[in-house]
């Protein structure tokens, strides 16, 4: 039996007197952050939300190295280490695409009303969801890394380097993931923004230096891949890892992480207004 | 005493393409008191609630909360408002525990206040030892009770109820009304929607009906029971042999009112107070009539309308389909 309302322990619970209504400072970022442990309550919840951006990498890295690895590189092991970077930031960008899926389906439920009557920031639980999704593409990274070192992978330049190469991959993956949070806002299922962003990260990883030099490819596609923004993670990841010349390759992956933020989160949080 | 309004609606106005959802509706609540919303399905109900919480903008018309206005200080109202919606808003995969510390992180309590506080509300809807579980494992009455503990997190002063009983058995649904009571006797003020008259003539300080995004009527409990009819003991008794006998003791307990057989082998008469009833049972058993059936009832929400409005709320085909959409809106 659990029905005793009819007797309250209290008469009223007594209101600690912190509803004040002077807005603490950092009420943004305290708010975001609070948001962001509930999605990562959620992550731990569900890790089978987890396999598919742990179990890409793997199939990815041993078709591609056992079936081409000696065709396109002469020795697995020598395309080993030059796909493993690739399949990183492909991985990674594919990672985003599932907080837009998550966005899309949580936006329907109640909890998001209930955000909105609270004296809440707008955008607190759109960050609070961006945020919280910093830990996914650690794991994705460190998981795809332990799976290539199993098959043989390995950095060849110092630590910092490597954590540098890391830490470029999330920061990519984070900034990008506004584009899936905007898709999420302006389609209506689920699916729809796994199908579209499917669409769009598919062809960005293709024609690009992932999975091939680019030296022979036609001019057009050349075109393409010097600014495909996976190209320059690719190209930088790879001269972190492997020491490979770097170019300019950070430089134009920051760049672009800018310009996702610049362009996608104010988008995103224009419709996540408009929307709820 | 003219005590200061604490929720206050001017005619709204609030169109859905070309549903009318609201159409001018007024709505005044004194503070510590307790206002009732009484509508059918696609009245407004929700619609009026979701303004009057910040969700909605009105297409036209003004409301102001302790003073502030739903669109312009929305930020102020939702310092002092508390919302249980007609459907859950409580995080499924979180447990009952994490919802509730999470609001109170958001209403910026602190993690200890926080903690503290959704102990407390834990322990009041006795949910402490489901705290532990996700809430997507709750029942139905555990999860409405849990929505309502979410609500209350920041001790509010105005509290919206949207169909709070809605789906609860009917013990739940007294134990819901003792949380309610409890509210207003710690000096909230609660607004509160519903589809019975019962549950209005329960809570309600004042009740308004809605039909069709329009006040048809602003009373007491006690003035709209005066209009739509007040208070009908029905029997059945066990011999319908004695139907003619039971007539008659049935029109002497209600002061002249003859009975009707409102269904085959069951009468109904109209009574002044819940004396009748004792009084038509010792009657009843003095006089040998064994009864199978027998209650005491206050006339149906449909029964309301039809003295309201000279049609019944039900016959209405366009209100039940728009609310199905908007439910399966809700769901996807
Ligand atoms: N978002 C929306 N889009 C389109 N129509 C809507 C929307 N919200 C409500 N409506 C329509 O407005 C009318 C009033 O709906 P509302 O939900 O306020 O009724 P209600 O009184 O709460 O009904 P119920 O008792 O079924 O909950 C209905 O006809 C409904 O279909
Ligand atoms: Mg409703």
């Amino acid at each position: 039996m659990t029905t005793t309302l009819s007797t309250p322990r209290t008469s009223h619970p007594v209101m600690p007197a912190a509803v004040t209504p002077n807005p603490r400072p950092f009420r943004l970022l305290r708010h975001s952050l609070a948001l962001a442990k509930r999605s990562l309550i959620k992550t731990a919840r569900t890790p089978e939300a987890l396999i598919d951006v742990t179990l890409q990498p793997v199939l990815f890295l041993i078709i591609f190295v056992y079936v081409f690895g000696g065709a396109v590189a002469g020795s697995t092991h020598d395309y080993l280490q030059f796909l493993l970077p690739g399949i990183l930031a492909q991985t990674i960008a594919t990672g985003c695409i599932a907080i837009g899926v998550n966005l899309n389906t949580d936006l329907a439920k109640g909890i998001f009303d209930r955000f909105r009557s609270l004296p809440v920031p707008r955008s607190a639980p759109l960050l609070g969801a961006v945020l919280g999704d910093i830990v996914r593409y650690v794991i994705v990274t460190l998981s795809t890394l332990a799976i290539g070192y199993v098959m043989g992978f390995r950095i060849t330049t110092d630590p910092l380097s490597a954590v540098a190469g890391c830490a470029l991959a999330v920061l990519f993956a984070l900034c990008l993931s506004w584009l899936p949070v905007y898709v999420s806002m302006k389609v209506r299922t689920p699916g729809a923004v796994q199908g579209l962003m499917f669409a769009l990260i598919m062809p960005l990883s293709f024609a690009s230096n992932v999975f091939v030099g680019t030296s022979t490819l036609p001019g057009w596609m050349q075109g393409f891949v010097d600014v495909n923004p996976l190209t320059h993670l690719v190209g930088a990841v790879r001269g972190l890892f492997l020491g490979s010349p770097l170019g300019n390759h950070v430089w134009w992956t920051l760049a672009w992480c800018a310009g996702f933020v610049v362009v996608f989160m104010p988008l995103a949080l224009r419709a996540y207004r408009k929307k709820v | 005493m003219t005590a200061e309004l604490v929720i206050e609606a001017e005619g709204l106005v609030k169109h859905f393409g070309s549903t009318k959802a609201l159409q001018g509706v007024d709505l005044a609540v004194p503070r510590g008191t307790v206002l009732g919303v009484l509508g059918p399905n696609g009245a407004g109900k929700t619609t009026a609630v979701r303004i009057l919480s910040t969700l909605l903008t009105p297409d036209a018309g003004h409301a102001r909360i302790s003073g502030f206005d739903v669109v312009r200080d929305a930020e102020r109202v939702r310092q002092v408002i508390g919302l249980t919606g007609q459907y859950a808003s409580v995080d499924e995969d979180l447990t009952g525990r994490q919802n509730l510390e999470l609001f109170g992180t958001l209403l910026d309590l602190g993690r200890a206040g926080a903690r503290r506080r959704a102990a407390e509300l834990l322990e009041w809807f006795d949910l402490t030892d489901a705290a532990g579980r996700q809430a997507k494992t709750y029942s139905g009455g555990m999860r409405r009770r849990l929505d309502l503990a979410a609500s209350l997190v920041g001790s509010p002063d105005v509290i919206f109820l949207d169909e709070p009983t809605t789906g609860l058995d009917p013990a739940k649904r007294e134990d819901m009304w003792d949380v309610v009571r409890s509210l207003v006797t710690a000096g909230s003020t609660v607004l509160l929607t519903t589809q019975y008259l019962e549950e209005a003539d329960a809570l309600a300080d004042e009740i308004t009906v809605i039909d069709h995004g329009r006040v048809i009527a602003h009373d007491t409990p006690e003035g709209l029971k005066r209009v739509v009819g007040g208070q009908t003991l029905s029997v059945r008794p066990a011999d319908p042999a004695q139907l003619p006998l039971t007539a008659a003791i049935l029109a002497e307990v209600s002061a002249g009112a003859e009975a009707d057989e409102i269904r085959k082998g069951m009468l109904a008469v109209p009574v002044a107070d819940d004396t009748a009833m004792t009084e038509a049972v010792a009657r009843l058993a003095a006089a040998g009539v064994a009864v199978t059936e027998l209650a005491l009832h206050l006339p149906s929400l449909d029964e309301v309308f039809f003295t309201l409005t000279g049609r019944t709320a039900s016959d209405d085909d366009t209100t039940t389909t728009t609310t199905t959409t908007i439910k399966e809106e809700v769901a996807a």
